[in-house]
């Protein structure tokens, strides 16, 4: 897929003010405890099937084309399958996350007559000992391998997504080398975030800030400083910081609208309104979109400014929605080397 | 240019500001300009691509129409190639619902 085409899809749908991207957690409910999840997991109220394909036809309607369905693990509801049928029904490109433990040979059979765009799949681990101890799930990594192999041979795309923690920060290498040998996708989040509800207790997994670097230097996204730190030019300074609440939308399992799954701010409950008029007349969503780059009054002025991955609802999980989020300043200090707060003249 | 076609129900597809966007099922993703998106639009499987092309492109935008069937055929051809349509010299009646939104 063209990144440069997809940049231009999001930009019209920010300027049309189209929910292009959205991501539904069908689910809290998981079957893994992962020790850096940003979840409460355990029972909650989830949306009913039939919920669930009425929230879909209204996002559809919207204009959402892009569809993450994600949890908790979505594969505990039995209604799984008949909830990503209805969203392929409505044209939808869908995209699942799942730790894929529990799907058998016949789910994964009825999976890929449904013409998925890609499934996700967590591993942290090539070593057993290592993925079964974050996910604190015996065997978890063999009934994950097992089904990326379902998959793959059922010609479905599967990307292994892991989280780099201090727990697999040797291990890096081997997930990379792992999907390469499955004939899989690859990615790394390489920072462990807050959970939802902004507790940061998860964050004593975050890996050492020279595992972050060694990541990014593997991945070959370091650079140097002179081509990593463009000038702000005027217009990155009047455009907006992020996607979030402007083409993208996250729904929780009680239909609970957010700008995005990692910024906790309620913009409405699906039970009381439509996602129209949520996505149309929420304040909260109206407060998001009115941030411009040049109003973070630290952002703005960073070294990092010009492509930093700056998170809105990091930085306003730690107190400031205009702030810095220092998830993100780690990053870019990894990334580059150069502390965050270091300014162009 | 005889041919009929229709969007195949796996395709995934949105109208975006009065433009069609697709993503086809090997993950490319295709925008259609207006004309484009007119054709897209009226794909039935039943109206012949020619009487499409002199409906929907040649009765609303100025294009000389030999220059718009050519482009037509050789446009429905390469979405038929990314496996987003079906293309047939016979009416298509088959379960393959559209894929238009």
């Amino acid at each position: 897929m063209s990144g440069r085409l997809m940049e231009s899809v999001v930009g019209r749908a920010v300027e049309l003010s189209v929910p292009i991207t959205a991501h539904i957690d069908l689910t809290y409910r998981c079957n893994e405890r992962c020790l850096h999840c940003y979840l409460h997991r355990g029972a909650s109220a989830e949306m009913t099937t039939s919920e669930v394909a009425d929230v879909l036809r209204q996002l559809a309607e919207t204009g959402t084309l892009f569809l993450i369905l994600s949890g908790g693990e979505i594969f505990l509801r039995t209604d799984a399958l008949e909830i990503i049928a209805e969203a392929r029904r409505l044209h939808f490109s869908v995209k699942l996350k799942t730790n894929a433990s529990l799907l058998t040979h016949d789910i994964v059979t009825q999976m890929s007559s449904l013409g998925l765009q890609g499934v996700d799949v967590s591993i942290y681990s090539a070593n057993p000992a290592i993925h079964d101890s974050i996910t604190q799930l015996p065997g978890s990594l063999r009934k994950s391998l097992d089904a990326i192999n379902h998959l793959h041979r059922a010609g479905i795309r599967v990307s292994i997504c892991n989280v780099l923690m201090r727990e697999n920060s040797e291990e890096v290498s081997a997930v990379r080398q792992l999907a390469q040998e499955l004939g899989v996708g690859y990615t790394l989040d390489p920072m462990v975030t807050p959970m939802i509800d902004g507790n940061a207790s998860v964050l004593r997994h975050r890996a050492e800030q020279d595992a972050i670097r060694k990541a990014f230097l593997e991945f070959n996204l370091s650079g140097r400083p002179g081509d990593d730190c463009p000038p702000l030019y005027d217009d990155l300074m009047q455009g907006i910081p992020c996607s979030a609440g402007h083409c993208q939308v996250y729904i929780n399992p009680r239909g609970e609208v957010y700008p995005c799954v990692q910024f906790p701010v309620l913009c409405g409950d699906l039970k009381n309104q439509s996602f129209a008029e949520i996505w149309k007349s929420s304040p909260a969503l109206a407060e998001v979109r009115a941030v411009r780059f040049q109003d973070l009054p630290v952002c703005s002025t960073c070294v990092h400014g010009a492509y930093c991955t700056r998170c809105p609802g990091l930085a306003w999980m730690e107190g400031d929605l205009r702030g810095p989020s220092s998830a993100d300043c780690r990053k870019a200090e990894a990334r580059t080397g150069i502390p965050p707060m270091y300014r162009h003249d | 240019m005889t041919d009929c076609y229709i969007a195949r129900s796996s395709a995934a597809a949105r109208a975006l500001g009065g433009s069609a966007v697709i993503m086809s099922a090997d993950s490319s993703l295709i925008t259609l300009n207006e004309v484009a998106t007119a054709i897209w639009n009226a794909a039935d499987g039943v109206t012949l691509l020619s009487e499409i092309v002199e409906r929907a492109v040649c009765g609303q935008f100025e294009i000389d129409p030999s220059t718009a069937r050519a482009d037509a055929e050789d446009f429905i051809n390469r979405l038929a190639q990314h496996g987003v349509l079906i293309v047939s010299n016979q009416p298509i009646h088959s379960a393959e619902s559209s894929a238009r939104s």
